[in-house]
């Protein structure tokens, strides 16, 4: 049965991505990566991983889309044509792809007990972790203590990206007051007309 | 946008419950999926809803932007303080066991501290960007 999902969410997951490589309209190009999150996200759940997968469909294909689509409203919703021939990139993948491929064929088998990943610290987690912190849930208790110095430096790095938009995008704030100053338009801002024009689309998909 | 009843009456019915089920992910995540980063996200998403649907202008009447900003920084300082409260208390940077009698309600107590910080943060983050992309006009 697993087996059947696991099948059919790879295979939505390979014509989601064939069709965003070949969509010209990036508004539906942006929908679809969504739809690729969420399908990402389901296949996360068959691998019995709840909690990156509740973080691929909030992150991947919530806010990511939203983003995305603030990004279209400033630089338009149509690629360009490309300017070369897709040969070289062609080769280049297929040959990374193949390698990857080709490095998969020594990795352990998924899911074995016997794997070396599973004979490091991970017996400890799940035999000592109830008794020292009284939490059920192992992978809270690994991110927030045994591993609290990593979540900290991922808070860390959470909030340098802000930094780092704020820096780009921001011009020192006066995008917001420009917003400010005239309250009754604040529907005609960028992300608003982004989201309020699917049908824009429609007639090149 | 006065047209779109079904889109503002169902979003405004919505963002209750997202924020509600933004804080149970929070609070339920030591005992299922879940905890502090993606209760951030699901909390940003309610107010990122509000302003896709009722405009940025909206929005940023509910929630200015410096808030997101000082929640940003404000997240990682708590966070980042925890330890320095188990450094005073006498143990290891963000060892959590004597935070109380109990070593093990200390873990507890610790872990609910970073979560707080790491959904302030993430929640900061996440309206930050959603008010930095959508503020800036087409040039």
């Amino acid at each position: 049965m697993i087996t059947v999902v696991d099948i059919t969410l790879l295979i939505l997951l390979g014509v989601t991505a064939v069709t965003v490589i070949r969509m010209r309209n990036l508004f539906a190009a942006t929908m679809l990566m969504g739809i690729y999150s969420l399908l990402s996200a389901g296949l996360f759940v068959t691998m019995d991983a709840m909690d990156v997968a509740f973080t691929e469909a909030a992150v991947g294909a919530g806010i990511s889309t939203i983003l995305m689509l603030g990004t279209l409203a400033l630089v338009g919703s149509e690629e360009k044509e490309p300017q070369h021939r897709p040969v070289l990139p062609l080769f280049v993948t297929l040959v990374v792809g193949a390698i990857l491929i080709y490095g998969t064929l020594d990795m352990p088998e998924f899911g074995n007990p016997d794997n070396p990943v599973h004979q490091h610290v991970a017996p400890y987690y799940l035999e000592d972790s109830y008794d020292d912190t009284h939490i059920p849930n192992i992978v809270t208790v690994v991110l927030g203590s045994y591993r609290g110095f990593d979540t900290m430096g991922e808070a860390a790095v959470v909030f340098t990206a802000l930094v780092g938009v704020l820096l780009l995008l921001a011009r020192g704030g006066n995008s917001h007051r420009a917003v400010d100053r005239r309250p009754g338009q604040g529907d005609r801002d960028a992300i608003t007309r982004a989201g309020a024009s699917p049908t824009e689309g429609a007639d090149h998909g | 946008m006065d047209d779109r009843v079904i889109l503002r009456i169902g979003s405004k019915i919505l963002t209750p419950f997202i924020m509600i089920f933004a804080f149970y992910v929070q609070f339920h995540g030591d005992y299922g999926p879940g905890g502090g980063f993606q209760a951030g996200v699901i909390l940003a998403a309610a107010f990122v809803l509000y302003g896709l649907v009722y405009g940025l202008a909206n929005v940023l009447k509910v929630l200015p932007p410096v808030v997101p900003y000082l929640c940003g920084a404000l997240g990682v300082m708590i966070f980042a303080g925890t330890g320095f409260v188990t450094l005073a208390l006498g143990d290891n940077y963000l060892a959590y066991n004597v935070l109380a009698t109990d070593p093990a309600d200390g873990q507890h107590y610790g872990i609910l501290a970073i979560e707080l910080g790491v959904i302030t943060t993430v929640f900061g983050v996440m309206v930050g960007l959603f008010y930095a992309f959508a503020g800036r006009e087409r040039s």
